[in-house]
């Protein structure tokens, strides 16, 4: 059974690339274009790693990863970040509150799609 | 015993030695004789006792005036040089001993004024050297005073109570500028002599520096410490602070501080628009460029997708770029002076860049130069040395390429904006030639620059073109260079008031302590704000109001005319065409200015932690009271009134007007009628009677006080 990735993020113009991208890969695919649409997909479409932008509007990336953290039931969901943030800083937050991976845009496609095939042991 | 007594004493020794020997030999042979014998002597004596007795009185009547004369001489004469030695040695030094009576007195006299005169020699030899002392130790006071004026940093000294001991006119002038709300009217800043500095800067932070201070001096690091805090009208400040120290035994121990004080509010503000400039263009982009990275990355890897899916990646691109492209444009209209390349231009007067550039072109190029119209007060902002290199390296161009017989300069000015014109006569170049000079680096000779033409106008922030005056066959390069603007400038009004040098510091605050007014303090110790208001008319309560108030500080026994407060007020009614004669205010000046609401409060806090002078207060009081109920400011600090404590000086004098007062205390005024000038007549008046009130042994505020209700005027109300 193909892995289930959730693609989390507010700007559509790299939401078309990433779902593309996975799609081609062979991963069933869901998107969410919030903070709050992402935990209801979540709930819904039980993805096993979630691609979660940083700044969006209602709840950040932050936010979502916080709440999805605060549930034991969900330890094994794969968190990855996407940011435009660069910074050390932003970086050892994501990380600090539960992210299992933290990319800084713009990235490489190849490399991320290698980097979410190795977390979810599809490589 | 007293001298009178001794002299009788003396007296009655005499008489007692002139008889008794005859008296007891001639009762010792009486009781040895007969009878016979007795009578015999008896006959014998009585018919001489007239001869004796006449002898022995006359006797007696010599010695007693032989032992007056010695009385005089000796004892007396001895006594009256005490006294005259006591009155020397107390209340005039230059009081002598007169020599007289007999020498050995005279001796000691003439001893006893050698005595005298080695003495005030000795003490007028101290005198002269605490003198000079004195004035050495003032004269270091001055120097550093001027050296404090002239600094470029904001520099104030505080003793450790907080209150300012000193100050320079950059401090002055920074806390004058950051004074927001009613402080600014009248440019009533709260820097002031003897005042807290916590009514500036935040008093937690100040002693938490005090703090560092010692910990550091403890530990025997540098005893320094910084911080930085904003002010009530939200600007930022940087403050540095060096204690005063001084060496009591083997340790040092801070007496005071040193406050450095710069407004970063501005470079502050700059860098944050220029970090969010760069935010902008960095993190800004990262999304951006991810989104298209990320489609460029699939249309290369999957050269096969459909058409739509190929056209939908496609607008991706184009939407982020052109979307990219926008941000850009924007980030660099807005931030365009943050971004900058920030080179230190110093301000430069125009007409030097001129001449320098004169003196290299005939020097190097041996080209004779000419001015024409030059604006010699024209500063702006350049980095001189790369300026003037620009300035003769086309100048060099020009002679190579087109041997001009001369050149010209001509430097004016539009708004922010200044221009130098480089002019020669001769045919005309091309833009694209002139657009390689730009971008070549410069040559003078063999003297060469990394630098082109360009980087040095843009290191100006500036721009350069070439131009023909086509009337005069001429051509000229103008420079355009961003005109400095001067630093805030020196007050008129405050040279010309202050006569000679300002007074910015007074280091005897060092043993002020008292932060409250405290009636049994000396009048003399005690800081005041003397103050007059000019009015509509003499009535108060029938609707007269305040049009001036015009006050100065009196602190440590001086009137500090540097720290005034003048202002004039609208009074919201007509003046009386009568009275405008008298304080010389118009409609005109009126109009437009503040009104009580405003100024009430400002002066008021001018006011803080003063007693009140003012001559006839009871006058100005009266406007101030009336006011009370509308602006909700009250004076309640004691109210000393000139004109009473003139009449506690002077009882049997008729008149205790102003005028009569300053002439007959000799004290001699420009301007009267104006409430500032009058401010400062009342305190000069003030500081002499402070003189004669101590000879009258009034001395503390509550005595002058009592005293001068006391007085005939005080029971004159209005």
């Amino acid at each position: 059974m193909s892995k289930k990735i959730l693609i989390v993020d507010d700007e559509p113009n790299i939401v078309i690339s990433l779902e593309f991208l996975m799609k081609k890969e062979g991963f069933e695919i869901a998107v969410a274009c919030d903070g709050e649409e992402a935990l209801a997909k979540e709930a819904s479409f039980r993805p096993d790693l979630i691609l979660l932008d940083v700044m969006m509007p209602k709840k950040s990336g932050f936010e979502v990863c916080e709440a999805l953290r605060a549930d034991p039931a969900k330890a094994g969901l794969l968190i990855v970040m996407l940011t435009a943030k660069g910074r050390d800083t932003e970086v050892a937050k994501g990380l600090a509150i539960g992210a299992d991976a933290y990319v800084t845009k713009p990235f490489s496609t190849k490399d991320l799609v290698a980097r979410v095939k190795t977390m979810l042991g599809v490589a | 015993m007293k001298a009178k007594h001794r002299f009788i004493l003396a007296v009655i020794v005499l008489g007692l030695l002139m008889t008794g020997p005859f008296v007891v030999t001639s009762l010792l042979v009486w009781l040895d004789m007969k009878e016979a014998e007795r009578t015999m002597l008896t006959e014998l004596l009585l018919s001489r006792l007239p001869v004796g007795t006449m002898m022995t009185v006359f006797g007696f009547v010599i010695g007693v005036l032989v032992l007056h004369k010695l009385f005089k001489q000796y004892v007396e004469g001895l006594l009256r040089m005490a006294e005259t030695l006591r009155l020397m040695l107390g209340a005039n030094r230059n009081f002598r001993v007169t020599i007289e009576g007999p020498p050995e007195v005279q001796q000691l006299a003439q001893a006893a004024n050698d005595l005298a005169q080695q003495r005030d020699a000795l003490m007028d030899d101290v005198d002269s050297q605490i003198a000079t002392a004195k004035a050495s130790v003032e004269e270091e006071k001055n120097r550093l005073a001027a050296l404090m004026s002239e600094l470029a940093q904001a520099v104030v000294v505080c003793n450790l109570d907080g209150r300012i001991l000193l100050y320079n006119n950059r401090a002055r002038l920074q806390f004058k500028a950051l004074s927001q709300g009613p402080t600014s009217v009248a440019g009533g800043a709260l820097i002031g002599l003897g005042r807290s500095i916590f009514s500036i800067l935040e008093k937690s932070q100040v002693e938490h520096a005090e703090e560092v201070i010692r910990q550091r001096l403890s530990a025997g690091k540098n005893a320094i410490a910084n911080f930085i805090t904003t002010t009530r009208g939200g600007q930022l400040l940087r403050v540095q602070m060096v204690p005063v120290l001084i060496h009591a035994d083997s340790h040092a121990e801070m007496s005071g501080y040193v406050l450095t004080v710069e407004n970063i509010t501005r470079s502050i503000e700059e860098e944050e628009r220029r970090d969010q400039a760069l935010h902008a263009l960095t993190q800004g982009s990262r999304s951006a460029i991810g989104n298209i990275r990320a489609a460029v990355a699939n249309l290369l890897d999957y050269p096969d997708m459909e058409a739509e899916l190929r056209e939908r990646f496609l607008r991706v691109i184009d939407d982020e770029v052109s979307k990219r492209s926008v941000v850009i444009d924007q980030t660099m209209s807005q931030f365009s002076d943050a971004i900058k390349t920030r080179w230190p231009l110093e301000d430069v007067l125009g007409i030097d860049i001129v001449a320098a550039a004169q003196r290299r072109i005939d020097d190097k190029l041996k080209l004779p130069t000419k001015t024409e119209e030059l604006d010699d007060a024209l500063w702006i902002k350049a980095d001189s040395f790369s300026l003037v290199f620009a300035i003769v390296s086309l100048a060099s161009k020009l002679q190579d390429h087109y041997e001009p017989r001369e050149l010209r300069f001509r430097l004016t000015s539009a708004g922010r904006l200044a221009y130098l014109d480089l002019i020669w006569a001769g045919p005309a170049m091309s833009s694209e030639t002139f657009y390689t000079w730009e971008m070549e680096s410069m040559q003078i000779g063999s003297e060469t620059s990394p630098l082109s033409l360009r980087d040095v106008i843009d290191r100006h922030g500036g721009e350069i073109w070439y131009e023909r005056e086509k009337a005069a066959h001429r051509a000229f390069f103008r420079f355009v260079l961003p005109v400095a603007i001067p630093e805030i400038e020196h007050e008129q009004e405050e040279r010309s008031r202050g006569n000679g040098r300002p007074e910015y510091y007074d280091f005897d605050l060092f043993k002020f302590e008292d932060k409250t007014i405290d009636l049994d303090r000396k009048l003399s110790d005690l800081t005041y704000t003397v103050f007059d208001t000019e009015t509509t008319g003499l009535e108060p309560s029938n609707g007269d109001e305040i049009i001036q108030i015009g006050a100065a500080r009196i602190v440590n026994g001086r009137l500090l005319r540097q720290e005034t407060f003048n202002q004039i007020l609208d009074p919201e009614i007509p003046l009386k065409p009568e009275s405008i004669p008298i304080h010389g205010i118009t409609e005109d000046m009126v109009r437009g200015q503040p009104t009580i609401d405003v100024v009430l409060p400002a002066f008021h806090e001018f006011c803080e932690d003063t007693v009140l002078i003012a001559h006839n207060a009871a006058f100005d009081m009266r406007f101030l009271q009336l006011k009370e109920e509308r602006t909700g400011i009250r004076f309640t600090q004691p109210v000393l009134d000139t004109l009473l404590l003139s009449s506690v000086v002077h009882p049997n004098q008729e008149s205790h007007k102003l005028d009569v007062i300053l002439e007959r205390l000799g004290i001699t005024i420009g301007t009267r009628h104006n409430a500032l000038e009058d401010a400062l007549a009342t305190g000069e008046v003030f500081l002499k009677l402070v003189k004669l009130l101590e000879d009258m042994g009034i001395v503390t505020v509550r005595q002058a006080l009592e005293a001068a209700e006391k007085t005939y005027f005080a029971r004159v109300k209005y």
